[in-house]
């Protein structure tokens, strides 16, 4: 298990660095931020004064020369607009964004996993079919539609909760939360369950079809005919054997929900690493693009290493080789 | 005969399927006295298994218990209180199922499979329980059964999980064990070992035995009595050696016919004609009437069942034996 963590982590590495070849060079192709940094009226010595400074005046290879130069020390360089290190701004951001995501996360399964199992163990019932279409709408309706039909509705028409921005933010074990006050939590309502909404419908079909296949399992009449209650069944039975399939997904999407709840806190207004990434490409802010993407590509990688390990756990028959 | 342990009754369940109703139980009455190992012999499709699985109230949605009665101990079990039916399932009549490779859940552990069968009827603490699971283990012959009850299904060989299978079954002590083909999986050697130990187990606290296969030399050294499915009827039940030795039923004759033995080495196996009739489109009459030899016109009125013997009646109206009336 150990050798297989290294082992991983030295991969990490590499699929790092070729990311970020990937995303310098490409970054360089949009265009070039001297243009949008500087005021129109900029004399040329003040341009080339500033391209100079910015380090634009060297080509690419050297430039990413610098740039692995520093990174393997640990500085991404510093933002083109607000001249603080990238790699800080994007962690005063992060926190938003994974408040954020968590809490979609824990919706989603909260409902997603007990509606899957309600409607797997009556398949063609009235319930089962309303909770299926259901998972259809969420699955096929655009997300930024969504967003904007939950502003109108519940901000708008009800006045319910507000409908854009984080509200107050508490501090909860030192963390800056907006859960920690219900004025957080009010602006956290819309934009958690915007973001839910496709991992609600994604855990609702697979818990569904997870149960159904298990149901006619030799196993589960095994443990019928000795005697089991049937909320033990279900809730050990099936939900163990149904487990492995919803971690990989749910471990895929976390990633996912994180790197691109981009749409999300932008039509809500949420402080987030989506919206500074947005408006970083605007700006043509490379440093801080480049430094969002390696975080989001370390993150999927760590992501990727627990839900390896978290199989090991839950299945047995899984056993973590050298081999990757 | 004493008082029989379970009684069942022109038992019928039907499956209610798109292409139409499959009556898979078609009027099954049998009796088995306790401590008491009856053979249920049958083609696939026969019946044998959900027969089985309807004394346990373990027929799944599309199938229901359409008529019929199963009583146990006295007690009628068709359209018993799912919680009744629960108390009785593992701890009075347990199962032991065809493929050990799908009966134990992957995912849990051998305790953890055990104990929770323990605590399903009996209010004891958990160490109290393992304790029991590793003597469970130990009885049906698995080595070193303390190390072995944290290790998972896959851990084991089919025999060795067939083993932890019974070691289930026999949990409680029940009254009956249904048995649906728990050999079938199964190296010969082993099958040897398995049957021979439950036949000593059940010996032991006089647990009544149902075999079911479509193996009749399995059962020949078994079973105390036999009965032949067919098309979802018993065609013919006895005394296991009279049955054999003597069959009345055609069908009988036809399975014994096809068991290969040493004797006719080299000679060609004899085998039934045709197929089992497809249980949508039964044909009128006696089911067996097309794969027949003996079949006339007398057999297209649906034959009643006639005495053959001590304890023996057939569903025939040529029977190879003589008629005894009952």
């Amino acid at each position: 298990m150990l050798v297989f963590i290294i082992r991983r982590l030295m991969q990490s590495a590499l699929v790092l660095f070729a990311v970020s070849v990937v995303v310098f060079v490409g970054i360089y192709a949009i265009g070039n931020p001297a243009d949008i940094l500087l005021p129109d009226d900029a004399t040329e010595q003040e341009r080339d004064h500033a391209i100079a400074n910015l380090g634009l005046d060297k080509p690419l290879p050297v430039q990413y020369g610098i740039f692995l130069g520093n990174a393997v020390q640990g500085d991404l360089g510093s933002s083109f607009v607000f001249n603080i290190p990238s790699i800080d701004l994007i962690l005063s951001r992060m926190p938003a964004t994974l408040e954020l995501a968590f809490c979609a996360l824990v919706v989603a399964l909260v409902l997603g996993i007990p509606l899957g199992l309600l409607a797997g163990l009556r398949p063609g019932s009235l319930l089962d079919r309303t909770i299926v279409t259901g998972s259809i709408l969420g699955f096929s309706l655009p997300n930024f539609w969504q967003g904007l039909m939950l502003i109108m509705i519940f901000s708008v028409t009800l006045g319910w909760v507000p409908s854009s921005g984080r509200g107050e933010t508490g501090s909860i074990f030192g963390l800056e939360t907006s859960l920690a006050t219900w004025d957080g939590i009010h602006h956290l309502l819309l934009p958690a369950i915007n973001l839910s909404l496709f991992k609600l419908s994604l855990l609702i079909r697979l818990t569904r079809a997870g149960v159904r296949e298990t149901m006619p399992l030799d196993f589960i009449t095994f443990a019928r005919a000795k005697g089991l209650s049937e909320t033990r069944i279900v809730g050990v039975h099936v939900l163990k054997t149904i487990l492995v399939p919803i971690i990989t997904v749910l471990g895929m999407e976390l990633g996912s929900v994180i790197a691109f709840a981009t749409v999300t806190e932008t039509i809500f207004a949420w402080p987030g690493m989506g919206k500074l990434i947005i408006d970083s490409i605007n700006h043509l802010d490379r440093p801080v693009v480049v430094a969002y993407l390696m975080v989001v590509t370390l993150m999927f990688i760590l992501i990727n290493l627990v839900v390896d390990v978290l199989y090991s756990i839950l299945d047995p028959r899984v056993r973590l080789q050298g081999i990757a | 005969m004493a008082e029989p342990l379970l009684s069942i009754r022109d038992l019928h369940t039907h499956f209610d399927t798109k292409a139409g109703i499959v009556k898979a139980v078609n009027g099954v009455s049998f009796d088995v006295a306790p401590g008491e190992i009856l053979g249920l012999v049958g083609e696939s499709g026969s019946g044998k298994s959900i027969t089985g699985f309807s004394i346990l109230g373990l027929i799944q949605q599309p199938g229901r218990i359409v008529g019929g009665s199963i009583r146990f101990a006295g007690e009628e079990l068709v359209g018993a209180e799912t919680t009744r039916l629960r108390q009785l399932r593992g701890r009075d009549i347990a199962m032991i199922f065809q493929d050990p490779m799908m009966t134990l859940n992957p995912v849990l552990r051998i305790d953890t499979q055990i104990v929770e069968a323990i605590l399903a009827h009996e209010n004891v603490g958990r160490a109290v329980a393992l304790g029991r699971a590793r003597d469970a283990l130990a009885k049906v012959g698995i080595p070193s059964p303390e190390e072995r009850l944290k290790a998972y299904p896959h851990q084991f060989s089919g025999g060795m999980r067939q083993r932890v299978a019974i070691a289930i079954a026999l949990l409680h002590r029940p009254r009956l064990i249904i048995c649906d083909e728990p050999t079938t999986a199964l190296d010969v050697t082993i099958q040897a070992q398995i049957i021979h130990e439950m036949r000593l187990l059940c010996q032991e606290q006089g647990t009544a035995l149902i075999w079911i296969t479509h193996d009749l030399a399995v059962v020949d050294s078994l079973a105390d009595r036999l009965c032949v499915m067919y098309a979802g009827r018993i065609v013919e039940q006895g005394p296991a050696g009279a049955v054999i030795a003597e069959p009345a039923h055609p069908y009988t004759r036809g399975l014994i016919d096809s068991i290969p033995s040493r004797n006719s080495r080299g000679a060609r196996l004899k085998q039934i004609p045709g197929m089992a009739p497809s249980p949508l489109a039964l044909p009128a009459g006696c089911p067996f009437r097309p794969r027949c030899s003996y079949a006339d016109d007398a057999c297209l009125n649906e034959p009643s069942s006639i005495g053959v013997g001590a304890g023996r009646d057939a569903r025939c109206v040529h029977p190879l034996v003589a008629r005894v009336p009952a």
